[in-house]
């Protein structure tokens, strides 16, 4: 990964210079982090202590509310059809953009820029303009073909593969675009065909901007609500749709809801942190040309 | 790859038949090595073309055509049953001196104010926060961490906790102001009445600033480090660096940012839905929300599809005017 450019002389930055970024980090650390000190420390509190005023500073620990979650709401029921759905969504989503991006990096053939911007448009359009028909026509292939997508996991997989290919898609033609052509061209003298080229040698050579994907793809498909929250079913529901139901009702353990939104985030905070490199570089590569 | 050659010929082209065969197989493999050269990039698009297709160029196409049909419950099963309506749910859509109308023309109003104010905030909290941060510092690093943690978060994850921070009297929020800051003489309701319209602002921008950062931070990455050489040898300080070489390196980033978080803003459907529940206050009715719940709670989907292709008429009408206008400013022609 490119390292960020430090500026010359730091010695010669003016005071005002030092203490605006003394100020403006300290309340923009404040801010992130004070929803998640919420979560957290609300997460460890009894129920009598989110029950009254908030109070900065738990009374007393318990782990309690990371037990009883798991009765108040079938959490373990939403968890895994979360998980299966995500990774199909990822791995689906991951290949066919990646078979995609080799197309549009490395030939030039008619149609090539409409492809890319129509992929493109489509994530800027509103999700709320393809819920209704699309609706409308997995209720209506159910009926006619047997094939349930309205309410079942595939319908959502289907779903949430083409929500992080358009990005996944710019992101990788990006990363390919950076690989030297001489190294495919070396591979095809070697016997490889474009195949062989594909996935002995731009592959591994991407593979930052493919973890990069993966992990946009999984959060996308891990943190989606509308799409879950019309087609999934009291044995399909999802996490987003689960806890959403159940933080809305009018008498909510709040600290067992902490404890819920803690342990789904963790996954996809660690992950996107430990690859957040990978992720800076694939926009770089990406987004920002 | 070899093994695609055309198989009629296989028999025959032996290896000791090389004096009968030579100009069928200068001639015949060229012209299928051509085919494939053609085909392969078509191929290799394929699976994405038909994902594409299947959930967002058909049923953008079958939306415009509901919205021309009156379809209520009765035809949710059986929509080509449905009668056609002609332009009425547009025109119902824009009598805006009718309910109908009337709501859909408020609820543009309140989407556009608060994406303005989101926008606006969280592209001035990146701006800041990734020029602060060009620099390397101590903790620097895990800075950077702590602030993509929102971008990370689970959206209902984030938006939930929110929510418990604004309960009216459980929540941070109303602590703060009225037990410890004593600003308030009560406690005020935030997820009711007015106030659910800054609630909803203050969290969308906790949410979206993040990815101002993440793709400010990196677009500082390609600012060549001799303009700051040459620009401190000509004695020009941090403050003037900042207005003279980053703001305008930045401006094609910007350019790509600004449209992205507005269309994503505008859209926004996760804030008002995981803080309201099913029924978004007046003053929070986000336009997607309004589309949803006057869809799927009187189930008038040709209404509804109306006012999406209204909605997407709109946003390809900002989006073509934003490209014109930035892209003239910034005089080449780099898509």
């Amino acid at each position: 990964m490119p390292r960020i450019p430090d500026r010359p002389s730091p010695m010669a930055q003016p005071k005002s210079f030092l203490w605006t970024r003394r100020i403006v980090l300290t309340l923009l650390l404040a801010f992130v982090l004070t929803p998640v000190y919420v979560m957290l420390s609300s997460s460890l509190k009894n129920l009598q202590d989110v029950q009254g005023s908030f109070k900065w500073i738990p009374k007393g620990l318990t782990f309690r509310p990371y037990v009883d979650i798991w009765k108040t709401v079938p959490l373990a029921h939403y968890f895994m059809n979360s998980l299966i759905v995500s990774v199909s969504a990822t791995v689906f989503s991951v290949v066919v953009a990646i078979f995609a991006a080799y197309g549009v990096s490395r030939y030039r053939f008619a149609g090539r820029k409409v492809f890319t911007v129509t992929v493109l448009s489509t994530q800027m359009f509103p999700g709320i303009l393809f819920l209704l028909p699309l609706y409308l026509i997995f209720v209506n292939i159910g009926n006619s073909t047997g094939i349930t997508l309205n309410g079942s996991r595939l319908g959502l997989i289907i779903t949430y593969l083409t929500f992080s290919l358009p990005f996944s898609i710019w992101m990788l033609v990006g990363y390919f675009d950076s690989i030297p052509r001489d190294l495919d061209e070396a591979a095809k003298v070697d016997g490889c065909g474009p195949f062989g080229a594909l996935f002995r040698v731009v592959v591994p050579a991407a593979i930052p901007g493919i973890v990069a994907v993966s992990v946009y793809a999984f959060m996308t498909a891990w943190g989606e609500v509308l799409f879950a929250s019309v087609m999934t079913n009291s044995s399909t529901r999802t996490l987003a749709v689960g806890l959403r139901e159940y933080a809305t009702q009018n008498d909510v353990y709040w600290n067992q809801v902490m404890a819920a939104a803690l342990v789904v985030s963790v996954p996809v905070v660690a992950g996107f942190l430990l690859l957040q490199r990978y992720l800076v570089a694939g926009l770089t590569a990406g987004a920002v040309k | 790859m070899t093994a695609t050659a055309p198989p009629r010929r296989a028999p025959e082209a032996g290896p000791g038949s090389s004096g009968k065969t030579a100009a069928g197989r200068r001639l015949r493999p060229r012209a299928i090595e051509r085919l494939r050269q053609i085909g392969l990039p078509y191929l290799l698009l394929l699976p994405a073309l038909i994902a594409e297709l299947l959930i967002h160029i058909v049923p953008m196409f079958f939306g415009i055509l509901i919205s021309f049909k009156n379809l209520t419950l009765f035809f949710i099963r059986n929509w080509s049953k449905a009668p056609w309506a002609g332009f009425d749910n547009y025109r119902a859509a824009i009598k805006f001196h009718e309910p109908i109308g009337q709501a859909l023309l408020h609820s543009f109003w309140v989407t556009l104010a608060y994406t303005l104010l989101s926008v606006g905030l969280s592209w001035l909290l990146g701006t800041a926060a990734a020029i602060l941060m060009q620099d390397s510092f101590r903790g620097r690093a895990i800075m950077r961490a702590i602030f993509l943690v929102p971008y990370a978060l689970p959206a209902y994850a984030a938006l939930i906790t929110w929510t418990f921070m604004f309960q009216q009297d459980t929540g941070l929020v109303n602590h703060v102001l009225h037990d410890q800051l004593h600003v308030t003489s009560n406690k005020p309701f935030w997820l009711i009445g007015d106030n659910s319209f800054w609630a909803m602002v203050i969290v969308s921008v906790w949410r979206s600033w993040p990815f101002a950062f993440l793709a400010l931070m990196a677009g500082l990455q390609n600012i060549p480090r001799e303009l700051y050489e040459a620009a401190a040898m000509d004695g020009a300080g941090v403050w003037q660096q900042i207005r003279k070489i980053t703001m305008p390196s930045l401006r094609p980033v910007n350019q790509v940012l600004v449209l992205v978080l507005f269309l994503w803003t505008f859209n926004d459907f996760n804030t008002p839905y995981v803080m309201f529940g099913q029924s978004a206050p007046h003053q929070a009715d986000l336009i997607s929300i309004h589309i949803y719940q006057s869809s799927f709670i009187t189930w008038n989907f040709g209404s509804g599809s109306a006012m999406s292709v209204l909605l997407l008429l709109f946003l390809l009408l900002v989006t073509a005017v934003y490209l014109l206008l930035t892209s003239r400013r910034r005089g080449d022609a780099d898509a």
